[in-house]
């Protein structure tokens, strides 16, 4: 005869796994979308995903690829040294985004160019992202993220970057 | 010279922290009272010597002491003296010293506070807290000395990161720390508990108090943080499921669950080993959080040094904290008497629906959290979880949960009469329903779900009310008996309130600006116009101002609704020379109804000569998040005022047997 303290032992580990099987079944459902793969621009020319795919890019805006679209949008490249990819992103760019410098991008990748609707720039000066640091190593052109220190501060002020 | 005295102090402390880890614990063991004692005076001695420690390192960020290498890469003698004190715990050592130093204050405090605490247990417990310390303090000795120097000295800093500068964020850590290291404390009590093989509803009484210290600072904390991604950022977002984001809510999800499983091992004597369990979860996630943003193996601006050997040591540290606090758990845990029955509708029943789905709901966030990391480290391939995928699987767990919220309150121990708390609520869920439809007529864009938890919001809202004023008998019985109730009702009554009443208004803020905010971004030049949610906006230009340490483009822009002028908003883009960074300060015009925000950048290069790029946005009820989030600390604030919480009050009742674990 089971005791009733058993049973309600019995009860809530049956409550347990009913509510482990619901947060499966949900992560399960939110992984269809929620995940983002990341592409160097090497891998997207190589063998571009279907434009339905959200994935993130990374790699070094190229130099003079910066360029203004319409009354909103910018167009750069970015480049692991090997392949280059054209982005256009509606927005602001963030506070460290430069030419010559890393980037990732969140957005998916339509008739050969990366349509943007998120990106990232390194955080501080010292600091690259791992992914693009990766994508640059495997094209063996990464040396190191940081700047010539020696670089006047006028290339920063305001005017952007004048090179 | 100052600095050799804290690196001395802290070398003393990690003594002292090894004899605080030995002999009280070995005392308890063989009863010795005179060893058991000693517990409180090293307790007071290492946080004595931390703070020593912590001075010196501050002391050199105030002089500017370019012989200090973290003064060096973090501080900049132009910096204002409030970042200069700042910037003591704005570099990895230094946050790392700050961690300790609330670790030792956390253990010298229970010796303090805790005097009707029995004597092993405390001394145990603080023996605990020591080899939290010896980990810290030797992590910090071997691998990240703060106090490091270098030669030859350079002759200015390399400045603390700008985005850092900034008072929210000078006080997010302190905040954030004292939740994260309080928990500690807990951990601390419930292993020591472990050991001495005793749980019971006293034992839970004296931890409450510690756990609802812990959740307040990190409420706070993590409000204080939110609130600066909201204005320094300049994305005008408060929340990104960015994983160092993750990795404080986590703590603050289990610790909640662990504030409501408490008062049932305290009202009931049950749930015992589940309160264990996640005193014990608890600081676990909060220590693995201090080593995902530490170590940088996830990427985020707080990744401060990306050192394998730092990495190796924490994660050995974790192992063997997390490890063998759990491996001491499943050996004692069964042992445990599970204590009073209760019927599913009850109020044990409601509190433990509400630990289910927290614990669901953190192990979604962990999920989401760590699977990069697994997938890479298994397959190679990169990938990032962003906001979709917690939106899809966090919030349909919560949800459910603050209905229940509404209910759990009406509920009475062991068994319940359902029918009846119903009968109480009707006029709220009448009420629920209207304003439901009202919203959903009103806001026609937005998802449903939107609409959905805006009325689920409005019921725990109106249903915490309702148990508030049934409580004081408001309206039942004369104006001035309701306020003699409620003066009488227990402090922890009326913290609930409004703890709960927090969160429901929080939601508001969390819906509106999130379903129903509008956005636009467009380059400008002076004179540009722009329309939004019945705003007429007008960029007039830019003006240079010179700051302290950076130089800054402001931003003018007129804004006026119905041709009334209504505002100027000024928003900066400001460059600091020394650190060679740009940050953008957002203009917010702050109304009860929502907050205009608006950000600009500088033309990305030549040819976008005199366009500047604004952002502008429009988000409903979004200073509602930050009413509720006081709210919520407020609520936990008043129910630590509570006199049956106060520290040390209880005493163990010998007439009542307690209920110790079986076999022992």
């Amino acid at each position: 005869m089971m005791t009733l303290k058993k049973r309600r032992r019995i009860q809530i580990i049956v409550l347990a796994f009913a509510a482990l099987g619901v947060a499966t079944v949900l992560i399960g459902y939110a992984l269809q979308d929620g995940i983002n793969y990341f592409r160097s621009p090497t891998q997207v020319t190589e063998a571009p995903p279907p434009s339905s795919e959200k994935f993130r890019i990374g790699g070094l805006v190229s130099e003079n690829s910066l360029r203004t679209i319409g009354d909103a949008s910018v167009t750069f490249s970015v480049t692991d040294g090997n392949a280059t990819v054209p982005v256009i992103y509606v927005g602001m760019l963030p506070d460290l985004f430069e030419e010559g410098q890393g980037m990732i991008g969140l957005g998916s990748f339509v008739d050969g160019t990366f349509l943007a609707t998120e990106i990232l720039a390194k955080h501080d000066e010292n600091y690259m992202p791992a992914e693009v640091i990766d994508a640059l190593e495997a094209q063996g052109v990464y040396q190191g993220g940081r700047q010539d220190p020696n670089q006047s501060e006028d290339t920063k002020n305001g005017a952007g970057n004048d090179s | 010279m100052i600095p050799e005295i804290g690196q001395f102090a802290l070398t003393l402390a990690l003594m002292t922290a090894v004899v605080q880890g030995i002999l009280p614990i070995w005392g308890a063991a063989r009863n010795n009272a005179v060893w058991m004692r000693s517990a409180t005076s090293t307790a007071f001695l290492q946080c004595i010597l931390i703070a020593i420690a912590f001075g010196a390192l501050m002391r050199s960020f105030v002089v500017s002491d370019f012989t200090v290498l973290n003064v060096v890469e973090n501080s900049h003698s132009l910096k204002p003296m409030l970042f200069k004190v700042a910037g003591t715990w704005g570099s990895h050592e230094g946050s790392l010293l700050l961690w300790t130093l609330i670790l030792a204050a956390f253990g010298a405090a229970v010796a303090l506070l805790g005097q009707n605490i029995p004597t092993s247990l405390k001394a145990r417990t603080l023996s605990v807290q020591a080899w939290i310390s010896i980990g810290f303090l030797s992590f910090m000795l071997f691998t990240s000395n703060p106090f490091d120097r270098i030669f030859p000295a350079p002759l200015d800093g390399n400045d603390l990161n700008p985005l850092l500068q900034d008072v929210g964020l000078a006080m997010h850590p302190p905040l954030l720390y004292i939740g994260y290291v309080g928990f500690s404390i807990v951990f601390s009590f419930a292993v020591a508990a472990l050991i001495e093989g005793r749980v019971d509803p006293a034992w839970a009484r004296w931890v409450r108090p510690w756990t609802l210290a812990a959740w307040v600072a990190l409420t706070g904390g993590i409000a204080l943080g939110s609130w600066w991604a909201y204005y320094e950022l300049g994305w005008g977002g408060w929340w990104f499921w960015d994983p160092v984001e993750n990795v404080s809510f986590m703590p603050w999800l289990l610790g909640t669950a662990l504030l409501h499983s408490a008062v049932v091992t305290e009202k009931r004597g049950a749930f015992k080993s589940w309160t264990i369990l996640l005193a014990i979860l608890t600081f676990s996630l909060s220590l693995l959080g201090t080593f995902i943003v530490r170590s940088g193996l996830l990427t985020s601006v707080h990744a401060f040094a990306v050192d394998p050997e730092r990495g190796i040591y924490i994660l050995g540290l974790l192992v063997v904290s997390i490890g063998g606090s759990l491996t001491l758990y499943a050996i004692r845990a069964p042992k445990m008497d599970p204590g009073g029955l209760f019927a599913p509708v009850s109020r044990e029943g409601g509190l433990l629906i509400n630990n289910l789905l927290l614990a669901l709901a953190t192990a979604t966030v962990l999920f989401g959290t760590l699977y990069p990391l697994f997938l890479e480290a298994v397959t190679g391939d990169k990938i990032s979880v962003g906001p979709p995928f917690f939106n899809a699987s966090f919030i349909p767990i919560m949800l459910p949960l603050v209905i229940v919220m509404g209910v759990g309150p009406f509920l009475s121990w062991k068994r319940a009469d359902l029918p009846g708390v119903f009968d109480r609520l009707k006029w709220v869920m009448a009420i629920t329903l209207i304003a439901a439809l009202v919203v959903w007529y009103v806001q026609t864009k937005g998802p449903a779900l939107a609409v959905l938890s805006m009325a689920i919001a409005v019921w725990l809202l109106l249903a915490t009310l309702r148990e508030w004023s049934l409580r004081i008998k408001l309206g039942q019985v004369g104006f001035g008996e309701s306020l003699d109730r409620l003066r009488r009702v227990p402090r922890s009554s009326h913290g609930m309130t409004l703890a709960h009443a927090g969160l429901a208004v929080c939601m508001f803020g969390f819906i509106g600006s999130s379903a129903w905010k509008s956005e636009e971004v467009l380059f400008v030049e002076p004179g540009t116009q722009i329309e939004i949610a019945g705003f007429d906006v007008t960029f007039e230009g830019t003006e240079r101002v010179q700051g302290p340490n950076y130089v800054a483009a402001v931003g003018v822009l007129r804004v006026s609704r119905n041709g009334r002028e209504v505002t100027v908003l000024r928003p900066e883009r400001r460059t600091y020379p020394v650190a060679q960074s740009q940050t953008t300060e957002a203009a917010i015009r702050s109304t009860p109804a929502g907050d205009l925000y608006a950000s600009i950048t500088e033309p990305a290069n030549q040819d976008m000569d005199g366009k500047w790029t604004l952002r502008i946005l429009y988000e409903p009820l979004v200073g509602l998040v930050w009413l509720g989030s006081l709210m919520l600390v407020l609520g936990g604030l008043t129910s630590l005022t509570d006199r049956r919480l106060r520290v040390g009050t209880p005493k163990r009742k010998t007439a009542v047997a307690p209920l110790p674990i079986v076999g022992e």
